[in-house]
């Protein structure tokens, strides 16, 4: 009896500790979902491989869709989740953000006949400009992160058809559509590997700068990191600048698998999913200690949920009401008060196994 | 709102500098549209035409400058809005009910969501921001998942009331034939104004009312104070959410449809229409006749950018987003100011 008590403690120890880790959620979560749909309908796992009408060959299936989609909710869960370290808040424009970059892009490329490239640039100097207006919303006249971004929330999609006079300009150049789809030869959707590129070079420039620990220490403690030596607005400033970067890659590849825009369309409802993200990743929406990789795995999950509702036949009108349920659902169980009380109810079980 | 109390010798505190802004804002507005747009802002029925257009806002923006007083927030107040407007058209049309069955489903759409968001907020202490944005995403994807397509309401019963007119005596106005016509307003104004004046009653002159401010300017004091803070907070949401029923009855009265895209964006309109009222977003801070000049200056800027001809749909978004903007610019510098006191 003796032994197997004390094994089974140790098994609850390790479970204990698994579960304190924080990257453990969303790859619950991950992995509850995949249980669902192995049991409800394998196929859902089936990848075929086909060409696409470019004659070029492609993977499909729906964990290709996630791979792809998920992609891009990846790339803003980077700068989501430095916002919402740093200031306690979301951004929650960023959807109307990408409109304006993506309008951007095409005034240069159509309006101007210029590169690609030079467009790209020139919408990241406008989306890290708008990045910069909401930083210092938030920095300089302490406004609420969610209220400051607001107003671009409002503005943003009426700007973006403002900047084309409300045309859709339709790119010509089938080079650009390989940002959004497949470059010839490869299989795997292009959004993968930017998403890969952009998440390396965050996590080097996290690993090798002060960015991180500075950007915690502001979210944990304003006024004691203060007293340390840093200038929080300047980090929190910096963090929405650099959401704004990662807005303007969004915009690239939700412009390229169009090779259009619709204003009131595009990247409709995504500051929800990046939020949601965030959230499922474990990382506390109140700010302080972040973990990037648990956003990304996250952003994953979370189009793996889209993906699994499209399955089923939900309206995509209707899928924010599925994905507001999980999102109660994720906060009420992060909730501190909702915490400590299982905690608590734990311990008497505990106690009771004792007596 | 401690140093308010303590300078007693300087009259002008922040909620009144707040308040006589917007009220002086609103009147240069008014003036100057009527200066430069001609005599239409002239006539009587131009200001009651803004008032039956916003009664439904005006009702909205209440609730939701007594969240911000008890220093919380509630977008799902839109999403409320097009969920009850599409409810009660689906219950007139296709099932036949009758005016007081829809009255009542406002109603308890308004709690339900005001009791759920209220708890989260309250009792376990979830920001009401990430509640909010979450009862506003299920509001509207519930809209969808009642009904997909818009349609407008025939039940007889329910036209009739909404083509209830009601004259204002003594401000009419000589139309183009020469014949006098009577300034009417809708019945939904009547209860954006019932609305306003109770609620004013209520943040001015009862206990509640002051529990309100007590918890908003700052929670760890009113809970010294023997406040129950968590069931003031659970109550401002709940009235804020209540009304957001009331709201979209007035608003689907004001419309007679019901679509998934109505009241689109009315909670960011509502938020600027306190904010430019003089709430601060902080909390503590408010006053209803505020949000009331809050909603009037919005929509009289809205008709102004429309009659000067800058009616593509984006000017609207960005001249909104600029006073809003502007205005919490000149909230923040006035905090700083008093902090630095």
């Amino acid at each position: 009896m003796q032994t197997k008590k004390s094994n089974y403690t140790s098994i609850s120890e390790m479970l204990g500790k698994l579960v304190k880790q924080q990257i453990f959620i969303p790859v619950a979560a991950l992995l509850l979902l995949a249980i669902f749909n192995l049991i409800a309908d394998p196929g859902f796992y089936k990848i075929s491989y086909g060409v696409n009408s470019a004659g070029s060959p492609v993977l499909s299936g729906y964990l290709m869709t996630i791979l792809d989609y998920g992609s891009e909710l990846a790339i803003l869960a980077v700068g989501m989740t430095l916002v919402t370290a740093s200031s306690g808040g979301q951004d929650i424009s960023v959807g109307a953000a990408i409109a304006i970059a993506g309008s951007v892009m095409l005034k240069f490329i159509c309006g101007m006949n210029t590169p690609v490239i030079i467009a790209f640039l020139a919408a990241c100097v406008v989306s890290m400009f708008f990045g910069a207006f909401n930083g210092v919303l938030v920095a300089h006249f302490k406004i609420q992160p969610m209220v400051a971004t607001l107003i671009l929330y409002t503005a943003g999609r009426s700007i973006a058809a403002w900047i084309n006079n409300n045309e859709l300009p339709i790119v010509s150049d089938p080079k650009f559509a390989y940002l959004g789809g497949f470059i010839p030869g490869i299989p795997i959707p292009t959004p993968f590997f930017i998403a890969a590129a952009v998440v390396i070079i965050s996590l080097l420039v996290l690993r090798f700068t002060n960015l991180g620990l500075y950007t915690q220490a502001v979210g944990i403690n304003e006024s004691s990191s203060r007293l340390n030596g840093l200038n929080p607005a300047f980090i929190k400033f910096i963090t929405f600048v650099i959401l704004g970067l990662c807005v303007a890659v969004v915009g690239l590849i939700k412009v390229s698998r169009l090779s259009t825009i619709n204003y009131s369309v595009i990247a409709k409802d995504i500051e929800m999913d990046a939020i949601l993200a965030v959230a499922l990743g474990g990382n506390a929406l109140g700010g302080g200690k972040f973990n990037l990789a648990a956003s990304i795995i996250g952003a994953y999950v979370i189009q793996f949920l889209t993906t699994t509702l499209y399955k089923f036949n939900v309206q995509s009108d209707a899928l924010p009401a599925y994905k507001a349920v999980v999102v109660i659902f994720l906060v009420v169980i992060s909730a501190p008060v909702v915490r400590d009380y299982i905690s608590s109810i734990g311990k008497k079980i505990s106690h009771k196994e004792v007596a | 709102m401690s140093s308010s109390n303590q300078s007693k010798r300087k009259k002008i505190t922040d909620s009144n500098l707040l308040l006589t802004i917007t009220i002086v804002v609103f009147f240069l507005m008014y003036i100057g549209a009527i200066l430069f747009q001609g005599k239409g802002f002239l006539k009587p029925q131009t200001f009651f035409n803004i008032l039956n257009a916003n009664a439904a806002l005006l009702i909205l923006s209440c609730g939701m400058s007594l969240v911000m007083i008890t220093g919380g927030i509630d977008i799902s107040v839109g999403g409320v809005t097009a969920l009850v407007s599409m409810c009660c058209a689906v219950y007139l049309d296709f099932h036949d009910g009758n005016v007081l069955g829809a009255v009542a489903i406002a109603l308890a759409i308004g709690l339900a969501f005001g009791i759920v968001q209220g708890f989260l907020v309250a009792y376990l202490d979830i920001q009401p921001f990430i509640v909010s944005l979450a009862g506003m995403f299920f509001a509207r994807g519930m809209t969808t998942i009642v009904n997909t397509n818009p349609f407008n309401v025939a039940n007889p019963e329910f036209v009739a009331m909404k083509d209830t007119r009601i004259v204002v005596p003594g401000m009419g106005s000589i139309n183009k034939l020469g014949k006098y016509v009577n300034a009417y307003v809708e019945i939904g104004v009547i209860v954006a104004i019932l609305v306003v004046i109770v609620l004013f009653i209520i943040l001015k002159w009862t206990r509640l009312g002051r529990y309100f401010y007590a918890v908003g300017g700052n929670s760890q004091s009113a809970l010294m104070l023997g406040i129950n803070v968590k069931r003031t907070k659970f109550l401002s949401h709940l009235i804020c959410s209540f009304l957001a029923g009331i709201g979209g009855f007035v608003y689907f009265m004001h419309v007679g449809s019901g679509a998934a895209s109505h009241a689109m964006g009315a909670e960011m309109n509502a938020i600027a229409s306190s904010i430019i009222g003089g709430t601060m977003l902080t909390g503590g801070v408010g006053n209803i006749i505020g949000t009331f000049f809050g909603v009037l200056s919005l929509s009289t800027i809205q008709n102004i950018v429309s009659s000067a001809g800058l009616d593509q749909a984006w000017w609207t978004g960005i001249t909104i987003a600029a006073m809003l903007c502007l205005f919490l610019v000149v909230q923040s510098v006035v905090m700083t100011r008093k902090n630095k006191k």
